[in-house]
């Protein structure tokens, strides 16, 4: 029972490092970004690539997987995505699944369609045992990183003045412009920064989540639960959502696996019947 | 007692819906196709029911403006509805496609609630989710097949006549008279007030709702109907298949579906048949160069599409429209600000 709701906060803030960058390109430029996966994807097969091939150390490797997904994000986002952001949901959905098309077959291309696994270290596998509750040491890592991460991002956002300026940017994006904010720097940097949590994410969710070229495609609908549930005002939303959606779907495949992930989507359905503009929503925020 | 307003409202859609005679060569080159291209009969059936499908989406999209991403739901219900009465020994194909219309109209108009609400990012998530609980339960459910589809699938002849054979000449016979009729229903029903109140929708829901369009029941209305077509469409892939698998389901064809009707472009009917024709052949000949990363095309397809600009690239359907409907004014552009709504 314990353990469930452990590997389920584990699983929780993995998404929640996964999809914290799209709530922000959702938020703030009201950008439908289906190929978010696609960056989770690329930091994943970094990390294959320096910890299989290369032999780099795995806690080495975890910060490439970020700066290499950052920089894919912030080239793709100045070359590619700046077109984009004007135009209707229509075009931004056609763009997003032709990036997903790309990036599978890509992938499949390089590194061929079976699963790949990361070589962990040793220090990092098997169980320990806290008051009579077996907790694995890997998800335990994860939890330790992502919560650190989650508390770095919230103090960015609320103590410092990049995140004073990202936050009026969501807000309203018209008036920050008159305010001389310069919102598609802002809006740059975020997309690298969210590109490079999505790459962690998938570099340290590999394990958990499973790595092949269809990444992008099966977890999408996964991020966007955690972004539409959560809303895109606050990162508290999401990660609530996220945290929600882990332990969920942990217990969900572990009680009731003749269901599988139809408790989600069906609980995902109503949330959103019920409260269109997500859960923790602030009342109306545009 | 027709006002003013009203005569000119049925003189412009007389206007509209009259046959231009390039239509007219597009249907006699189709049946032309039937008797002159019999080795190829098989991908041009599954053109047809490609460009059914898509023609379902063009109702949604480009006449209400819908945009969704789980239109495949309908496609796999009405597959699994033809395929499951096939199995269970109700053979005629003809009663297979009305049951599988009347299935997936239920659903579309039960979901059709559902996405009535919220705004386009709701949107995409509801259609989205509802496709993925559909596929989901198709794999769990017993009396699916699950992943290893449905099988046994037994269809008998059309009218008791037509039998269907390996070469596809009366799977495309039927297919091609299937999508002629229904597209002759949709060309009835754009062309009527209904179609022209859905447009107006589609360029205004505010307005549309001020000047007295009731916009909640259009929208059910349409999508009950594109939900209707789509399951025809599912119906006849199943009965021409005599197999349905999972990927009727599949989130690709949903995204495969919103593919075909931008390239044909979307909003005059023949987008649809356009693009199933496009997609397939380069879907052939693309999968002859790399049988396994065709994908790869496909979204680079879809990313040009967008970057280089829908208008641009549609210019020439624009040209195919203008001369199919000249009556048509310059296309306003769609309202990018309303869903921003509190």
């Amino acid at each position: 029972m314990l353990t469930i709701l452990f590997d389920g906060i584990a699983y929780g803030m993995l998404l929640f490092v996964l999809a914290c960058g799209l709530a922000v390109t959702l938020g703030l430029m009201n950008f439908v970004n289906l190929a978010h996966g696609a960056f989770a994807m690329a930091g994943g097969y970094v990390t294959v690539v320096l910890v299989n091939r290369m032999g780099v150390p795995f806690f080495a490797a975890l910060p490439i997987a970020f700066v290499a997904s950052a920089l894919l994000g912030l080239i793709l986002e100045r070359m590619l995505y700046v077109h984009v952001y004007a135009k209707s949901h229509l075009d931004q959905v056609l763009f997003t699944i032709g990036l997903v098309f790309m990036s599978i077959a890509a992938v499949d291309y390089v590194m061929g369609s079976q699963q790949q696994f990361i070589q962990l270290p040793d220090m990092l596998r098997g169980q320990i045992e806290v008051l009579g509750v077996g907790i694995g040491k890997y998800r335990l890592l994860i939890i330790v990183v992502c919560g650190l991460l989650t508390l770095a991002l919230q103090s960015i956002l609320t103590r410092t003045r990049f995140g004073s300026r990202l936050r009026a940017s969501v807000d309203d994006p018209r008036v920050a412009r008159g305010m001389g904010i310069n919102v598609s720097a802002v809006f740059a940097l975020t997309f690298a920064f969210g590109s490079g949590l999505a790459g962690l994410g998938g570099a340290l969710g590999a394990e958990i989540l499973g790595l092949d070229p269809t990444f992008p495609l099966k977890f999408m609908i996964y991020f966007l639960i955690v972004v539409t549930v959560g809303g895109t005002s606050s990162i508290t939303g999401p990660f609530l959502a996220a945290l929600l959606l882990g332990i969920g779907d942990v217990a969900g495949k572990y009680y009731v696996p003749e269901y599988g992930a139809f408790v989600i989507y069906t609980i995902m359905i109503a949330v959103l019947i019920w409260r269109p503009q997500g859960l923790f929503a602030r009342a109306s925020a545009r | 007692m027709p006002g003013p307003a009203a005569t000119d409202v049925t003189a412009l859609l007389a206007a509209r819906a009259r046959w231009r005679p390039l239509e007219l060569v597009f249907w006699v080159v189709a049946l032309a196709s039937v008797f002159l291209l019999p080795d190829k009969h098989l991908i041009l059936a599954e053109i047809a029911i490609l460009a059914l499908f898509a023609l379902s989406i063009d109702l949604l999209l480009g006449y209400a403006g819908i945009v969704s991403l789980g239109h495949a739901a309908f496609f796999g219900a009405g597959a699994y509805i033809a395929g499951l009465l096939g199995k269970h020994g109700v053979q005629e194909p003809l009663f297979g496609l009305v049951a599988a219309a009347a299935g997936a109209a239920v659903l579309g108009f039960a979901s059709s609630f559902l996405v009535l609400r919220g705004s386009d990012l709701t949107r995409l998530m509801v259609t989205l989710g509802v496709a993925l609980v559909l596929y989901e339960f198709a794999n769990k459910a017993a009396f699916t097949g699950g992943a290893d589809g449905l099988q046994g699938v037994v269809i008998g002849p059309v009218l008791g006549l037509f039998e269907f054979d390996i070469t596809g000449h009366v799977a495309y016979a039927y297919s091609l008279t299937v999508l002629f009729v229904l597209f002759l229903l949709a060309r009835r029903i754009v062309y009527s007030p209904f179609g022209l109140s859905l447009q107006a929708v589609k360029g205004n829901p505010l307005r549309a709702r001020a000047i007295g369009v009731p916009v909640s029941r259009r929208l059910v209305a349409i999508y009950t109907l594109a939900a209707a077509y789509a399951g025809i469409a599912g119906a006849l892939l199943a009965q021409t298949q005599q197999f349905v698998s999972l990927d009727v389901l599949a989130f690709h064809r949903s995204a495969d579906g919103l593919l075909v009707l931008i390239l044909g472009g979307a909003g005059y009917l023949y987008g649809g048949i356009v693009g199933a024709v496009i997609f397939k052949l380069m879907q052939d000949w693309l999968s002859a160069l790399t049988p396994q990363y065709w994908q790869f095309w496909i979204g680079l397809v879809l990313v040009l599409i967008v970057v280089i600009g829908r208008d641009r690239m549609a210019n020439w359907s624009h040209l195919v429209r203008d001369i199919v409907r000249p009556t048509r004014k310059a296309p306003v552009a769609a309202p990018a600000e309303q869903e921003r709504g509190p």
